[in-house]
């Protein structure tokens, strides 16, 4: 058991070589960045499939319990109790724990074969850039991020990986930091994602108050016992606000904006972070809380409608945009959109199918469409390609394996699980899912319609690249195409695992997955119920083959469209309804309304909103206002003075104190007159005196 | 040395300024040796407090005492007294390190009267450790007051363009509530003779007989007490003092100011406002005392964060986002829980280390290009590498990313606060959401893109000494973030005693508590389903 025992190792192996990365990585060589870097992801992998493997037994022999391996407190002590919603009070902690059941297991084999791949793959593309170490730094960074999400046994630690995720996926958008664009779009990645992050804080803040900790297996063993009701308010608010977060993390609407753009990142990491590992975290997240989901229905309907209208919103984008990355991020949108349908509909486990399989086939396309961007030498933009199939093959066959995989073509990985999250759609006894059911057909139809374009406007039709262009392209070296055909065999045959007993298979992959939502299925029967007689076989078999015919329906559109693609080809919406084009090649304008409304960069006529007006606002109040109180303060303490500096120069002062001493002074004038000290006059006025006094004596 | 580390830890940065005072001006070199010197003295000789208080957390009461009531002026009752617990503990350490820091980085800085700035820059490091460490409030004041004078002078003489009123602003806004504060310790002090026929300022005795003046007094009492800390922290709508003096004072007495000076704000509502005034407080009597501290707090947070984002001078930036910063300190400390307390604490320690950090950031742009406006700057990462690494770092920690120490402060008080009102919770947090947006735009104009302004092309990058500035403080950023346990279990005793004080039923299991809270208080986003 000694892979089990040191779980923690895995997401501490790729962090250790950040670390080495960061510190010496501008003095080593490219092939000593390769060995740490890639060296640690394939012992990471090797490491979780190690363990995965020894967890089998541990199951076994636990009763299907999960393996959990608590470190340390982390955040908190025992000492500082709060109270809670129970009555009781409880210390608020939270540890640096880990657990490993088949639900983080899927998702750490995934996440770190997938990511091993990309790894291997980067080394080829990244190979003329500069700043190698710093991008490897990044991804290592990444990688540790994500594997603490998945690994986390509470929500702090899930967080916490949450958030790094998030700030990798800042740092690699923006990796070319010098592009304006790039480091905007780096900023919105951020920030949009933090918006959804509060909403998860408030969520866990909220669930520590309801269950007094944030364990997982705590809360799930409290949500199972029966004690809450279903329906309980307090569960709506958890999950609605648990959910909020996940719209951020998984592009959902309505803060899937960040994701389009976040293609500014080189192509390796939209394949890794954007398409088949750190989007689907919103995935995990509700997976992991599924006890809580089932208890509250309302929610459900929430996540299965935000699901579903995200699919179609954002794949009837990516019919239209003639960016490579750009109609696969929509596409991206859209898939993520499908799983929170399936969890929403309460079928948790084809979510996570979807998830897996998705991982695959989008990793595939993205790391394609990276191979083709390099074959051309930079160029993105499918209306300068074209006929492309011949000059570069093993990308050519794989994305068209990846392509027949993801459109719903039977036989391959994407058709068995879109099809059940389809199917378990359409089984809910609630006639509002046989709406949701419909969007997700016309949706399978667009994403069809979409990659079949991007593959005939790339690889076939006729070419429309300039001369030199044409010159340019070659196959990429085997650094990239042997993960691509890895990938592509993955994209086949990952679907078997959950082949349906409808199809003669026994859903393996929904086996491994039901201790994890065993209970679920008996519970949420009670909250989504299903329509058990309509699970029959003959309607079953009748909505498989309506699929097939959304597959081929988007494939045989694509290519009477853009089969013989030439120079100023013709959209075939553009020409049906002009309007429609021009809203959707504007991705419904919302970009620019978030812009008037919420960040304030634009102004709304003379008026600027958002968060930037309401700063501009704060700071005029601010400096006029309540400085201008202080300011008016002293002044008027200084108009005060001066006043009393009046009053006492010239009432105190001058009236009351002087005024005497002047009074006296004019009252003492005309006797001063006798005392002028002048001896003369003194001798004088004697004289006189005396000549007068005997003149009256005389008399 | 066990028996008297307070004294020595307090007196050695005056030390330092008496034997500045024997050199001569001119030796500006020997004077920034000797200044180092001892302010490093200062924090080495406050490191054995470390392993000797962690032995000691769990006591309760205040430890390392050293003096005794009554002992200096006896006749009014007055005494060199001194004693520490958790929270003076960290505050301490917290000083000592930034005081250090602070004089590290002036050593370029400062190039006109260097005698002088060293000086006072050490008395001042001598009254914020004597104001942590007072239990008695006649010294108390004496350090408080005396902490004044040398800030006034720093951003008086070393300011820049705006200082004189700058400085004014501060010392006269200070004093006014410092004024308030004294009229009211008087009151106490008369009170306590009133009720044991004793003359004492002496704040352990004082702790027996404040709680128990009636409301109508105590809460005239408590407010003039709540001015002088709310003008100090500062909380909303006293603030406007503080981004006047930061955009004014040199680099390293904006870290001090905001590092540690604005903490006798909340240090204040900690050690005095709460265990004085429990009547006061009580949340069910009277909530709208509490409702208004808390409101005051959140309208602090966001609209300081708002303000932040529109600012075209960095320092003010950074000045602005003290108050949204500050503002989750008070609604920690007035959630009146242990997280709350526990969390604001923390929150307050990080401040120093990430605020202290984007000071020294900004002040190392200023020195070399003397100018703060964010327009001058842009793709500063092309020539600074180094510098834009550790802002990256600094930014991430203040911004509350996790495994950062701002996280776990931002998270605990939230959640702390939750407890008490989800409404409180749920309006303070897009203050967190803010954070990220100013600091991340302000990243983006400063750091990223191409090099435009050519006066930015050869900016040389961080010298060994800035390096050295920073180190600490990204050590402990990481510290704080990933192994935070030990500074709760340090805070955990003075918290529960404090919340014992005030809220003596908080923490009583109460049994059978049905039905589930209303619906009515339900958050904001529950009102769509």
């Amino acid at each position: 058991m000694f892979f089990l025992n040191h779980i923690w190792v895995i997401p501490l192996m790729p962090i250790a070589s950040a670390a080495v990365m960061f510190f010496f990585g501008r003095r080593l060589s490219k092939q000593a960045v390769n060995a740490f870097c890639v060296g640690t992801i394939v012992l990471a992998f090797a490491w979780s499939c190690l363990a995965v493997y020894q967890y089998s037994s541990y199951a076994a022999a636990h009763d299907n319990a999960p393996f959990e391996k608590v470190l340390f407190t982390w955040a908190g002590s025992d000492g500082v109790m709060l109270p809670t919603h129970s009555g009781h009070p409880a210390p608020f902690k939270a540890e640096a724990g880990f657990l490993l059941d088949p639900l983080s297991a899927i998702w750490l084999l995934f996440v770190t074969g997938v990511g091993m791949l990309i790894h291997i793959y980067s080394t080829g593309y990244m190979a003329h850039e500069g700043g190698y170490y710093r991008f490897f730094g990044y991804l290592n960074l990444f990688m540790f991020s994500m594997l603490t999400l998945i690994l986390g046994n509470n929500y702090a630690m899930l967080f916490v990986g949450w958030e790094g995720v998030g700030l990798c996926s800042y740092l690699l958008i923006g990796f070319y930091f010098q592009r304006h664009s790039a480091s905007t779009a780096a900023n919105k990645a951020f920030i949009v994602n933090r918006i959804g992050d509060a909403s998860f804080l408030m969520g866990m803040f909220t669930i520590f108050w309801y269950f007094g900790t944030y364990r997982f297996t705590d809360i799930t063993s409290v949500a199972r016992s029966g004690q809450i009701a279903i329906g309980d308010p307090w569960m709506i608010a958890i999950t609605l606000l648990l959910f909020g977060g996940a719209c951020g993390k998984s592009a959902q609407l309505p803060l899937y904006v960040w994701l389009p753009d976040a293609m500014e990142g080189p192509t390796p990491v939209s394949a890794l972070i954007h398409a088949a590992t750190m989007v689907t975290a919103g995935v995990y997240m509700v997976a992991r809380s599924n006890a809580l989901f089932v208890l509250a229905p309302p929610s459900m309907k929430v996540v299965a409608i935000v699901g579903a209208l995200t699919a179609i919103f954002a794949a009837s984008i990516g019919l239209v945009q003639n960016d490579i990355k750009r109609v696969l991020a929509y596409s991206t949108v859209s898939q993520l959109g499908y799983m929170f349908l399936a969890l929403g509909v309460g079928a948790f486990a084809a979510g996570v199918f979807h998830v897996f399989t998705h991982a695959f086939f989008k990793a595939l396309l993205f790391l394609g469409a990276g191979s083709v961007i390099h074959a051309m030498g930079g160029e993105q933009d499918m209306r300068n390609m074209g006929a492309l199939a011949k000059k570069i093959p093993t990308t050519f066959k794989t994305m068209f394996i990846a392509t027949l995989a993801i459109a719903g073509i039977p036989g391959l990985a994407g058709f068995f699980s879109k099809d059940e999250i389809l199917w378990q759609t359409w089984s809910r006894n609630d006639g509002a899912f046989r709406a949701l059911w419909v969007i997700g057909f016309i949706t399978a139809v667009m994403t069809s319609f979409y990659m079949f374009r991007l593959i005939y406007l790339t690889f076939f039709s006729q070419s429309r690249m300039s001369h030199e262009a044409e010159h340019h392209v070659h196959e990429s070296p085997k650094s990239m195409t042997v993960p691509l055909m890895v990938l592509a065999f993955c994209s086949v045959f990952a679907g078997y695992l959950g082949l349906p007993p409808s199809l003669g298979g026994t859903n393996r992959f929904e086996k491994f997955l039901h201790p994890v939502f065993a209970a679920e299925a008996h519970q949420s029967a009670e909250a989504v119920p299903a329509k058990e007689e309509e699970h029959a076989p003959p309607i079953e078999y009748g909505l498989m083959l309506l699929s097939i015919g959304a597959g081929f329906g988007g494939w045989w559109l694509a290519s009477r469209a853009y089969g013989k693609a030439g120079k100023g080809y013709v959209e075939p919406i553009d020409a049906a309804a002009q309007a429609v084009y021009t809203t959707l090649l504007n991705k419904y304008y919302v970009g620019e309304g978030y812009d008037y409304l919420f960040t304030g960069r634009k102004k709304l006529g003379p008026i600027r909103l958002g968060a930037i007006g309401l700063g501009e606002a704060s700071w005029k109040f601010d400096a006029n206002v309540i400085d201008g109180t202080v300011n008016g303060a002293g002044w008027i303490t200084r108009l005060s003075a001066a006043f009393s500096n009046w009053w006492d120069k010239w009432v105190i002062d001058g009236v009351l104190v002087n005024g005497p001493a002047i009074l006296a002074k004019m009252v003492s004038y005309p006797v001063r007159l006798f005392e002028w000290g002048l001896v003369q006059w003194y001798a004088l006025v004697m004289v006189v005196g005396l000549v007068g006094f005997v003149w009256y004596a005389i008399r | 040395m066990y028996n008297h580390i307070l004294s020595i830890v307090l007196f050695t940065p005056l030390l330092g300024a008496l034997v500045l005072l024997l050199i001569p001006k001119e030796q500006k070199n020997a004077i920034r040796w000797v200044a180092n010197l001892f302010s490093l003295a200062g924090l080495l000789i406050s490191l054995p407090l470390i392993p000797w208080f962690w032995a000691l957390r769990t006591q309760s009461g205040f430890k390392f005492i050293e003096g005794a009531p009554n002992t200096w002026i006896p006749s009014i009752g007055a005494g060199y007294y001194l004693g520490i617990d958790g929270i003076s503990f960290l505050l301490i350490m917290l000083t000592t390190l930034l005081g250090w820091i602070s004089i590290l980085s002036s050593w370029n800085a400062i190039q006109d009267r260097v005698k002088e700035y060293y000086v006072w820059f050490l008395v001042l490091q001598t009254g914020m450790l004597g104001v942590f460490m007072a239990l008695d409030f006649f010294l108390f004041f004496v350090f408080w007051e005396a902490m004044l004078v040398p800030m006034y002078l720093l951003i008086g003489i070393w300011g820049g363009p705006r200082k004189l009123y700058a400085a004014i602003k501060f010392f006269l806004y200070t004093l006014l509530g410092s004024v308030l504060m004294l009229l009211a310790i008087l009151f106490l002090y008369f009170h306590h003779h009133t009720v044991t026929g004793a003359y004492t300022f002496s704040i352990p005795e004082l702790y027996q007989t404040a709680p128990q003046i009636p409301y109508h007094y105590a809460i005239w009492l408590f407010l003039a007490f709540f001015i002088g800390f709310a003008i100090k922290v500062p909380m909303f709508p006293f603030h406007t003092w503080l981004p006047d003096a930061h955009v004014e004072a040199p680099t390293a007495g904006s870290v001090i100011l905001a590092g540690v000076l604005l903490k006798m704000g909340t240090y204040g509502f900690m050690r005095f406002s709460l265990p004085f005034f429990p009547q006061v407080l009580d949340p069910i009597a009277h909530p709208a005392v509490r409702g208004t501290i808390i409101t005051l707090s959140i309208i602090g947070i966001i609209y300081g964060a708002l303000v932040s984002l529109v600012q075209k001078d960095m320092k003010k930036l950074v000045a602005y986002s003290s108050v949204s910063h500050l503002g989750f300190c008070t609604l920690g400390i007035f959630a009146l829980n242990q997280a709350g307390l526990s969390g604001s604490l923390l929150q307050q320690i990080n401040h120093g280390i990430s605020t202290g950090a984007l000071f020294l950031i900004v002040g190392i742009l200023y020195e070399r290009r003397h100018t703060r406006e964010i327009a001058e700057y842009g793709g500063i990462s092309n020539v600074m590498p180094v510098y834009a690494t550790i802002t990256m770092i600094m930014f991430l920690s203040s911004m509350g990313l996790p495994l950062l120490n701002g996280f776990i402060g931002e998270f605990t008080i939230l959640q702390g606060a939750f407890i008490e009102s989800k409404a409180w919770a749920a309006w303070a947090i897009p203050g967190v959401v803010l954070a990220a947006s100013y600091l991340l735009w302000l990243y983006q104009r400063v750091f990223f893109g191409p090099v435009n302004n050519p006066k930015n092309e050869k900016l040389q990058d961080l010298t060994p000494r800035e390096v050295l500035c920073f180190v600490p403080l990204i050590l402990l950023a990481f510290w704080i973030g990933l192994y935070p346990k030990p500074i709760f279990q340090i805070m955990d005793q003075p918290v529960q005693q404090i919340v014992q004080t005030v809220r003596p039923d908080l923490n009583k299991p109460v049994l059978a508590q049905t039905p589930i809270p209303s619906a009515a208080q339900a958050l904001p986003v529950e009102a769509g389903k």
